[in-house]
């Protein structure tokens, strides 16, 4: 029996400043667990998340189907799709550096359910401590911790997750995807992730993007297992991880 | 000694009036990136409806409590104009730079025509408490009443604002706009409402300049929006956009340095230095005293 995707993407087209970044891509992502999107830099990954969650630029050029569940999210505002359980964890962390951490956690409430702050707590406790410290002066850890806390107040149907150890220290790069791990215990999570060690530990199924196309899609283990295709596809050999 | 004082205390009523007009311009400009010429038009609107008001609205006068609904018509009129410019005019055009200044440049020259249209292009008396005529003693020297209910009414409008700002939801989404827009509607938040309060807020406040500048000066002009809405961008752009606090040191600057220059140097030389000290502030700061960041 085939299980519904939580998101299907199909012949996703996008343009930016006259560039065709995106050219007809098409993917599922698994109502479980973690489906990472591979590849090289500039292939579009980040494009593609921008686009799920309605951030293409204005100037930009949206075409193809974008589907979670049943319900279509081109067009639709990115507040909206974020309201309806999309939640975004955009590359460079983005948090608010002039506002303090209560503040940009408070800011992620959702107006109609309980923010689910024992959660976050549980998972993050140095938010807890760091309360009233502004987000400017975290480290780079504290503040990817302080944007994946922020989207997990709320309930999600798909967590986007764009390079979340990028920048981060060793030491760091775990606890982000021990963290991951156990958040993808409840929700589904469509990752993008450069470190190899990190999708190695996370991901279930992966799809690759190579100049704008989809260029592979599978179990992402097999992948990993495949030297010569991760060489290929990524510029990085599998055997190249380290942990 | 006595003349420092006054000097200090008209240099405050000024930069008073400034910070009323600018305090608006900033925010709107921080979070909706929207460079709004047309500011300068909800100053008119509400200075032309408060004097309007005066002598036409049952309840209102220019005296008294009559004077205080007079104010209250038109920074009304204000704020509603500011809401409509932003919903009709402004709204289809986020994100459309060049259109945005078209537009609102547009506005404020046809706002300026319709009140020359509607009553003239002449200044008219200004209905004034005949307290605002007269002068306080203050370390002796004799400072306009006009003067120090600017200093009041801006320092009551900026103390509002900046708990507004700090202790409510509103407030904390403009503060995090500011700093990142598309991050704010990515938790999940409608900014457009926000933009639509930054309007209504800077409309109001700019209203009321309207109307206190209008005591202030004793005259009210279809021109008055906007000569002073260039001071207004000076103080926003030494200040640094989006920000609340920038704007009221860079208004103190400003007013200060004028009243100071014009009296000790030649008369008209501070206005020189004012754009001097904002080639300074570019050069050294482009971001401003307190930059796109701070709110707050």
């Amino acid at each position: 029996m085939s299980v519904e995707p939580v998101l299907t993407v199909e012949d996703l087209s996008v343009r930016i400043a006259g560039l065709h970044i995106l050219q007809g891509v098409s993917f599922t992502v698994a109502p479980t667990g973690v489906t990472v999107l591979l590849g090289r830099n500039g292939v579009g990954k980040t494009t593609t998340l921008r686009a799920i969650v309605g951030l293409t630029p204005r100037s930009g050029d949206v075409r193809g189907t974008i589907r979670m569940g049943v319900q279509s999210l081109l067009a639709r505002p990115t507040h909206r799709l974020v309201r309806g359980g999309l939640g975004y964890v955009p590359e460079d962390r983005c948090v608010f550096a002039g506002l303090t951490v209560a503040e940009n956690l408070r800011l992620a409430e959702r107006r109609g359910s309980t923010p689910a702050y024992d959660k976050v707590f549980a998972l993050f406790p140095e938010l807890d401590r760091r309360g009233r410290q502004r987000a400017g002066s975290l480290s780079g850890g504290q503040q990817q911790m302080l944007a994946i806390g922020r989207v997990l107040l709320n309930d999600n149907r798909l967590l986007l997750v764009d390079e979340p150890t990028k920048g981060l220290a060793p030491k760091v790069v775990t606890e982000v995807a021990e963290v991951l791990e156990r958040v993808a215990e409840s929700v589904p999570v469509l990752l993008v992730e450069q470190n190899l060690a990190v999708v190695r530990r996370l991901a279930k199924d992966a799809v690759v993007l190579s100049a704008g196309k989809v260029a592979w899609t599978g179990n992402a283990q097999e992948l990993l297992l495949e030297t010569a295709l991760t060489k290929s596809l990524l510029g990085v050999g599998s055997g190249e991880v380290h942990a | 000694m006595s003349t420092l004082v006054l000097l200090t205390l008209t240099g405050l009523g000024v930069a008073a009036l400034y910070l009323l007009v600018a305090s608006g311009l900033s925010l709107v400009f921080g979070l909706a990136d929207v460079l709004n010429f047309a500011h300068g038009l909800f100053l008119g609107v509400g200075a032309y409806a408060t004097w309007w008001a005066a002598d036409n609205l049952p309840g209102a006068g220019s005296d008294g409590f009559g004077f205080v609904v007079a104010v209250a018509f038109g920074v009304l009129a204000g704020t509603l104009v500011a809401v409509l410019v932003e919903l009709v005019l402004i709204r289809p055009l986020y994100s459309r730079t060049i259109e945005q200044v078209l537009v609102t440049v547009g506005l404020s020259l046809a706002g300026v025509a319709l009140l020359q249209a509607t009553w003239g292009a002449d200044a008219r008396p200004f209905p004034r408490p005949s307290w605002t005529r007269e002068v306080t003693g203050v370390l002796g020297a004799n400072v306009p009443n006009a003067g120090l209910l600017l200093i009041v009414a801006a320092a009551v409008v900026l103390g509002g604002l900046l708990a507004f700002l700090h202790w409510t939801r509103y407030g904390l989404v403009i503060r995090a706009g500011v700093e990142n827009r598309e991050m704010v509607t990515a938790l999940g938040i409608d900014v457009r409402k926000a933009f639509t309060l930054v309007f209504a807020i800077g409309g109001a406040a700019a209203a009321l300049a309207g109307a206190l500048g209008g005591v202030y000066f004793g005259t009210v002009s279809p021109g008055q929006g906007g000569s002073l809405l260039i001071f207004a961008f000076i103080v926003v752009v030494i200040g640094g956009m989006g920000s609340v606090v920038g704007s009221a040191y860079a208004a103190v600057a400003v007013g200060l340095l004028q009243q100071f220059v014009n009296y000790y140097g030649t008369s008209g030389l501070g206005d020189i230095c004012v754009v001097g000290l904002l080639a300074v502030v570019l050069l050294l700061r482009p971001q401003g005293l307190a930059g796109k960041v701070a709110t707050a």
